[in-house]
């Protein structure tokens, strides 16, 4: 497969170059948010600068050590929108507000976890074993906001959160991952058996009936969130993920199109029967009409001050503290591709939404450079939801759909998805290791019996 | 499986097209029409924390532009807030802006076109834009003295002007009201302020209701200075026609009839000339005027003394338009001569109309602005007495100042009559209702034969005594204010 002139490169300096810059960005935003504050320059800037830098270095050490054929774009970018994020919260905060410092302890924790990730785990393809007990985690992890003493109750609409102690978490963010775990290992495992039975309709081959099983399970935990979390976002995106990876996995056309019958099925009977569906499709038509507009839950309020805050900033931005983010609600959240489009104008959410699409590219490469199907449907798998994510959200900002309550992926304020994606980042990067590293010729069994050993 | 890999990376590029495009089209080409949505607050928050130009009376700001918190640089602040609230208006986050600030916008905020030169070299310069300020013609002393001169409870507007210029030198109005309230960034006490102020009867929020250039009055016998100008300009008349005078005349129609004012000497004849019928104000001679040329020549006289017509375009304040109807029957007719039923008139416009009278029958524009300047103080407007409209002949403008200053030296005008200084001046009192309440008028220039100063003052709702009391004795000392400056 390697071809002879390209010995494979660890290019671990290529990624320390991107670094620096990466964090100059980051830092920069920091600064000129900064300068327009009252006390340029003090402690806090520092402190989140410096802890900053020293999580994106380590992380970058880890990867010498543990996995230096890594993709050396995907630790840089996800570095600039994580620090960026920082900087555009940290402009949110109002006097005595937390989020900003909130989301650096996230940051710590999450580069923390995604190191220890890949100082343990070594190789993803160890993951695979762990198939079913993904299956009853992601199970675990999306009724846990349910269960009565852990819920954080309804928060907004959705009951997607728990309470540990202090803090509050999303466990759906997590299930994202385990999710796609056992989706990965399943379809790796079973993919034969699903390519070669099944009837031929037209141009199409159905599968058979008892090969739908995993279809209807994603369907149905799709429909559950939606139902019981009223969580719109997360089911269209648990789904999406679903038929990408089977898509992959059986390169059948006809799962997408069974996929989508579904979930526009599923998705006009909800708007039917659950009065936070039929809003959100009624507050992203009739945005502009004074009943949507005024209407208080479920109005189309945030939305329209979101496209104000845009068409103000227009080509090149009113520049970073210079906009009126506060007047759209969760500005530093749900609203934060607002807030660039406002600050940073045309220009800068273009560049965000390119290293959006520059991220899940190199998810998507690693996907095809690695060599065993588990690893491939698993990048795959995470690259997509990466991207699916970024369209719910800013589609939904920018009035193309409907507007759900996900999260910009490491630009949002949220702790539970900085963690989840940082993890997924720790993943693409081990899985790029193995895609990029030469060790064709070394035993498989080296490294994941070493990896047994581990406690 | 790598091709459905790449067909899943083309299905997620397809994706980002889609975003890419619609984020094109919300900040570029939909853009305009967002930014011009009522909903969108921003442009008018795009001032709101500007450092705007200063309202200025005599060199000192009364309205002006200081620091301000973290969430607005610039805080709108108003020096002494009651006195002038009528025309500074009030600059609000929730509730926009008013009088001056409203109507003034763009150079105080310094976007109007004179300014395009200044807005240029200050983005250059890296420097924030500031707003041009605004000079008025007000003078401070007068305009303390009329606000202080309407107690506090009462309903009442003065009115100051330079008749020959049309600058006015103060114009003062209760119950008056603290702009700080509303133009405070806590939002929660700007609702709270304006919410309770908008209860308080006849505050002057907006100048298009209430105050001097708003609140639409019955101006009882000060009116009758117009069927007098009518009479003469109809030719049916002359300064020694004698007019019947009945104690009532039944008014046409009706069962009810039209009574002469009780209080003055009015029942001493039965037929008057224009000389003691205004100076003991009486009504049958000017209802008899006007049952006899007509609702129309009432009606034309009215508008050339402004009646359903603006102030020009000096003012920069919203007012209302007084009104004479065109629809009255006799009854009617009669009782709208003498200044009650239908007919209504600003405190503005009664001193529009005085005004007139002393200025030889011109009308200047009345004007409030004296000087706006530049940033760097360089005058970029500075507006000149203008004639607003011809109200009458000078002849006859001459004729009724005579009579006006027997009002003064013999009739029910007494109370502004200055040692030395010939006054001229009419008093008007228009019932209200059955109420035994009126609204006390008064309205005059001084000297006579050169006049400097006019004022017009109006009580609303207030028994005779009271209103003569807060009438023309006030008038009295704000002419010599004025006169000994």
């Amino acid at each position: 497969m390697i071809k002879a002139d390209t010995a494979p490169k660890p290019r671990r300096n290529v990624e320390l170059a991107l670094l620096v810059l990466a964090l100059a960005v980051g830092i920069g935003a920091s600064a000129m948010v900064d300068l327009n504050s009252e006390t340029p320059f003090d402690s806090d800037f520092w402190f989140q600068s410096i802890l900053l830098a020293v999580a994106a270095f380590a992380f970058h050490v880890v990867l010498r050590i543990r996995a230096k054929y890594a993709d050396p774009v995907i630790l840089p970018i996800v570095v600039a929108l994580n620090g960026l994020g920082l900087a555009l919260i940290h402009r949110m905060d109002g006097p005595g507000d937390d989020t900003g410092n909130n989301q650096l302890r996230w940051t710590l924790i999450a580069v923390a976890v995604a190191i220890t990730a890949i100082w343990f785990l070594k190789d993803h393809r160890i993951l695979r074993r762990f198939t079913f007990i993904s299956l009853a985690a992601s199970a675990l992890l999306l009724v846990l906001p349910l269960v009565p003493g852990i819920s954080a109750g309804e928060v907004l609409g959705a009951s997607v959160w728990i309470r540990l102690g202090p803090m509050t978490f999303q466990p759906g963010e997590i299930a994202k991952i385990t999710l796609a775990i056992f989706f990965a290992g399943y379809l790796s495992s079973n993919r034969d058996l699903i390519l070669l039975a099944g009837r031929k309709i037209g141009p199409l081959q159905f599968p058979r009936f008892k090969d739908m099983g995993p279809m209807i399970t994603a369907w149905l935990v799709s429909i559950g969130v939606l139902v019981f979390q009223r969580d719109l976002g997360s089911s269209v995106l648990f789904f999406g993920l679903f038929i990408v990876m089977i898509y992959v996995a059986t390169s059948r056309i006809s799962w997408v199109v069974i996929g989508l019958a579904l979930i526009l099925g599923g998705g006009f009977v909800a708007s039917r029967i659950f009065s936070h569906v039929g809003f959100r499709l009624d507050s992203w038509w009739n945005a502009f009409t004074p009943e949507v507009y005024d209407r208080f839950p479920g109005g189309s309020r945030q939305i329209v001050q979101g496209l104000f805050g845009m068409a103000d900033g227009g080509l090149v931005g009113t520049g970073l503290g210079q906009g009126r983010p506060d007047l759209v609600p969760f500005a530093n959240s749900d609203m934060i591709i607002a807030l660039i489009g406002e600050e940073l104008g045309l220009i800068g959410l273009f560049a965000v939404v390119l290293l959006y699409l520059l991220l899940f590219t190199r998810g998507f490469r690693a996907a095809l450079g690695t060599r065993d199907a588990f690893g491939k449907l698993l990048a795959c798998g995470l690259s997509f939801a990466i991207a699916l994510q970024c369209f719910v959200v800013i589609g939904g900002v920018t009035r193309l759909i409907p507007l759900t309550g996900l999260t910009t992926p490491f630009l949002a304020a949220g702790g539970s998805s900085l963690l989840a994606n940082w993890i997924i980042v720790g993943l693409l990067l081990m899985i790029s290791h193995t895609a990029r590293s030469p060790i064709d010729t070394t035993p498989m069994t080296d490294a994941s019996s070493e990896a047994v050993k581990q406690p | 499986m790598n091709q459905s890999i790449r067909s899943a990376w083309l299905a997620a590029v397809a994706m980002f097209a889609l975003i890419f495009g619609a984020i094109s089209y919300v900040q570029v080409v939909g853009a305009d029409e967002l930014n011009d949505n009522p909903w969108n607050q921003r442009a008018v928050l795009a001032d709101y924390c500007k450092d705007r130009g200063a309202i200025i009376v005599a060199g000192k700001p009364i309205a002006e532009s200081v620091a301000g918190d973290e969430t607005c640089s610039f805080q709108r602040k108003y020096t002494q807030p009651e006195l002038y609230a009528g025309i500074t208006g009030y600059f609000s986050r929730t509730y926009g802006a008013s009088g001056l600030e409203q109507e003034l916008r763009d150079e105080l905020a310094g976007s109007s076109d004179q300014l395009f030169l200044d807005r240029i070299s200050q983005v250059f310069l890296g420097r924030q834009a500031k707003g041009a300020s605004v000079e008025l013609t007000l003078d401070p002393a007068i305009q303390k003295l009329a606000y202080d001169l309407i107690p506090d409870g009462q309903r009442g507007s003065i009115v100051v002007t330079n008749p020959k210029t049309g600058a006015i030198i103060a114009m003062a109005s209760k119950p008056s009201y603290d702009p700080n309230l509303i133009a405070t960034h806590d939002v929660a006490k700007e609702q709270s302020s304006f919410e309770e102020l908008n209860k308080v009867r006849g505050i002057n929020l907006n100048q298009s209701v209430s105050g001097p250039t708003g609140a639409l009055l019955a101006p009882g016998s000060v009116f009758k200075l117009i069927d007098t100008a009518a009479a003469l300009n109809s030719g049916k008349y002359n300064k020694d026609s004698d007019l019947p005078n009945p104690a009532s005349m039944p008014l046409p129609g009706s069962s009810a009839s039209l009574p002469n004012y009780a209080g003055g000497n009015c029942y001493t004849r039965t037929t008057a000339d224009f000389a003691f019928a205004l100076e003991q104000s009486c009504n049958t001679p000017f209802a008899s005027i006007a049952l006899d040329l007509g609702q129309q020549a009432i009606a034309d006289q009215a508008r050339k003394f402004g009646f359903g017509q603006d102030f020009g375009d000096q003012l920069k304040l919203q007012s209302a338009v007084s009104v004479f109807p065109d629809d009255l029957d006799d009854a009617s007719l009669a009782q709208s001569a003498v200044g009650q039923r239908d007919v209504k008139a600003t405190p503005l416009q009664i001193a529009m109309m005085t005004a007139a009278i002393a200025n030889g029958g011109v009308q200047m524009k009345p004007n409030l602005i004296k000087t706006v300047r530049a940033p760097d103080l360089r005058v970029i407007s500075e507006p000149e007495p203008e004639v607003l409209r011809n109200s009458t002949s000078a002849a006859i403008s001459r004729q009724i100042t005579e009579w006006m200053t027997g009002v003064v030296s013999e009739g029910i005008g007494r109370g502004a009559a200055i040692p030395g200084v010939q006054v001229a001046g009419k008093t008007g009192t228009a019932q209200l209702g059955d109420s035994g309440l009126n609204n006390s008028w008064f309205t005059g220039f001084a000297p006579a034969n050169d006049p400097q100063v006019a004022v017009t003052i109006v009580i609303e709702g207030v028994d005779v005594t009271t209103g003569a009391q807060l009438t023309s004795p006030n008038a009295k000392k704000i002419f010599e204010a004025v006169l000994n400056k």
